[in-house]
């Protein structure tokens, strides 16, 4: 082996330790308020229970189906959506602003480490906490809203690799938005804009066959419907064992894409950048 | 009178200081523009699949969309700021500021504080709601006008009365935030009618959290579904929970001790 490759090799094992550590550290924080932690994410329950309600109506109104998804389904959709949602939460443009706005970026730079890495990892830890958590919550869902679901071993197997895909795309997603604060701190109004088209074109409010056909076609050419509808549907729905590998590769290809997009915006944006704060 | 007017002159000096910033009003109004538009987007979609939702038409639905868009203005611009204030400064013991002064400290912290450009979510309410009754089949007459201007009042009210209640938790539980973040949760469920919920849900909105008196009852008024049984127990349930709620903010205060020298 040559010093060069023993170097990589080094290098990658510091990073696997730092990515370890770090979330270890994020998952216990996480644990120590866990009733900050369970009150939060009970309050994100109402949108979905929201959404369902309303769909079962119309669901029952109907004789029991809408486009096919029976009132069973859309419980199993929305059930599985507060464990999705929870993965979609990242470090937002927000974020980015105040980390500029305090001078935090300051002292992230000062690591020899890109702080991208910092907040996968420690995100990625609180993720660990949010499933954990979460399943008390699906267990009373559960008994509370009677949902059809019977996902062969595969399905389970793609949902779980899916639901870390659709984490990957979102933080990327959000720090390419994040690279727009080095240049304007009045983000919301944008932030707000995509938030409203992820919204509806990603799966949140509905299961996508429920949008009129030019929504469905404009939500294949977006990241969005990789990092919700699908994972949803690779457990709750019926997809062809291709179509379950071909949503992964999919969710990879977005999440190379993200990637590539940040690190570009990245070299750019910290020229622009002046230290503020300590 | 004497509240009126300590209202009114606290509401000056905000607006003075909101005023300062005019930048914030055209931010507000994309932020607004987009969050209607988008609330509308949803209901075109649903009754693209139906043409009713529990009896209630899209139009009709409209209404009740507009009614929560303008009382979360009303919200975001007084109620929530005040309540934010309030329970910040428990925390850092400035509460003592508000308490040493000659008037009543409930009032007080609670017209200290005013976002005035959120208020361009109430003209956002009013405007879909001017739209959403033009829509409507039945027509609106002037009695119901009224009848619906003093339910939404009294649901102000109501919907006040449970801020304070909650943010007084801040004398025992420093950290309230929670609870807080879970009524932005809940309060999108105010767009739907709340008979379509199953019976849990339906008393959580009605009773825990005031939606239904202050939303979907103004909205019936307007739709002309309802019934003189319904405004007896608005009343009554507003008047005993403002009852209450000044008791139990008499109650909250006496456990405060204060955290500054």
């Amino acid at each position: 082996m040559s010093t060069l490759e023993a170097g990589e090799a080094g290098r990658l094992r510091s990073y696997f330790d730092y990515y370890l550590t770090r979330g270890r550290t994020q998952i216990q924080v996480n644990f120590q308020y866990r009733v900050a932690t369970y009150m939060w994410m009970i309050g994100m329950l109402a949108e979905p229970i929201v959404y369902l309600v309303v769909w079962t109506t119309i669901s029952e109104h109907q004789g029991g189906a809408v486009q096919g998804i029976s009132t069973g389904e859309f419980a199993a959709y929305y059930i599985v959506w507060t464990l999705v949602r929870n993965m979609n939460i990242v470090f937002t443009p927000y974020g980015w602003e105040w980390r500029i706005r305090e001078g935090e970026l300051s002292a992230a730079l000062l690591r020899p480490l890109h702080p991208l890495h910092d907040d996968i990892a420690g995100f990625a830890g609180w993720k660990v906490a949010t499933i954990l958590l979460w399943l008390p919550i699906a267990a009373v869902l559960w008994i509370a809203f009677d949902p059809t679901l019977d996902p062969t071993l595969l399905e389970v197997g793609v949902f779980s690799l899916a639901i870390w895909g659709a984490y990957l795309i979102r933080t990327m997603f959000m720090s390419t938005l994040g690279m727009v604060t080095f240049w304007t701190t009045r983000v919301s109004a944008l932030f707000e804009l995509l938030i409203a088209l992820e919204l509806l074109l990603s799966g949140r409010l509905v299961p996508l066959p429920l949008m009129p056909d030019w929504a469905q076609e404009l939500a294949n050419f977006l990241p969005f419907k990789w990092s919700f509808y699908f994972p949803i549907q690779s457990l709750v729905g019926d997809l062809s064992t291709a179509e379950l590998l071909g949503g992964l590769a999919a969710q990879a290809a977005w999440i190379v894409i993200l990637t590539a997009l940040t690190l570009f915006f990245w070299r750019f944006a910290i020229r622009r950048y002046s230290a503020v704060g300590n | 009178m004497r509240v009126l007017r300590l209202g009114w002159l606290f509401f000056k000096l905000g607006s003075l200081n909101e005023l300062q910033y005019r930048a914030n009003f055209f931010i507000q109004l994309l932020q607004s523009a987009v969050a209607v538009g988008t609330a509308i987007v949803v209901l075109a979609l649903v009754y693209s699949h139906t043409d009713e939702l529990n009896g209630w038409s899209e139009s009709e639905l409209l209404v009740v969309l507009a009614i929560q868009i303008l009382l979360g203005g009303v919200i975001q611009t007084t109620i929530q700021p005040n309540m934010q204030r309030f329970m910040e400064e428990v925390r850092d013991g400035k509460l003592d500021f508000a308490l040493t002064k000659p008037e009543d400290s409930q009032v007080l912290v609670s017209v200290r504080d005013v976002r005035i450009w959120r208020a361009v979510d109430v003209l956002a309410g009013a405007g879909v709601l001017a739209y959403a009754v033009a829509g409507l089949e039945q027509a609106v007459g002037v009695g119901d006008i009224l009848l619906f201007v003093g339910l939404l009042a009294i649901g102000t009210l109501t919907i006040y009365c449970f801020w304070i209640v909650i943010a007084t938790l801040a004398f025992w539980v420093v950290n309230v935030w929670e609870i807080m973040e879970l009524f932005q949760g809940i309060y999108q469920a105010g767009r739907w009618p709340t008979s379509i919920f199953p019976g849990w849900l339906r008393f959580g909105i009605t009773f825990l959290v005031p939606l239904a008196f202050a939303i979907t009852i103004p909205a019936e008024a307007v739709t002309s579904r309802l019934e003189w049984s319904t405004v007896a127990l608005a009343l009554g349930f507003t008047a005993a929970l403002f009852a209450f709620t000044r008791w139990w903010w008499g109650f909250g205060l006496r456990r405060y001790s204060g955290a500054s020298a």
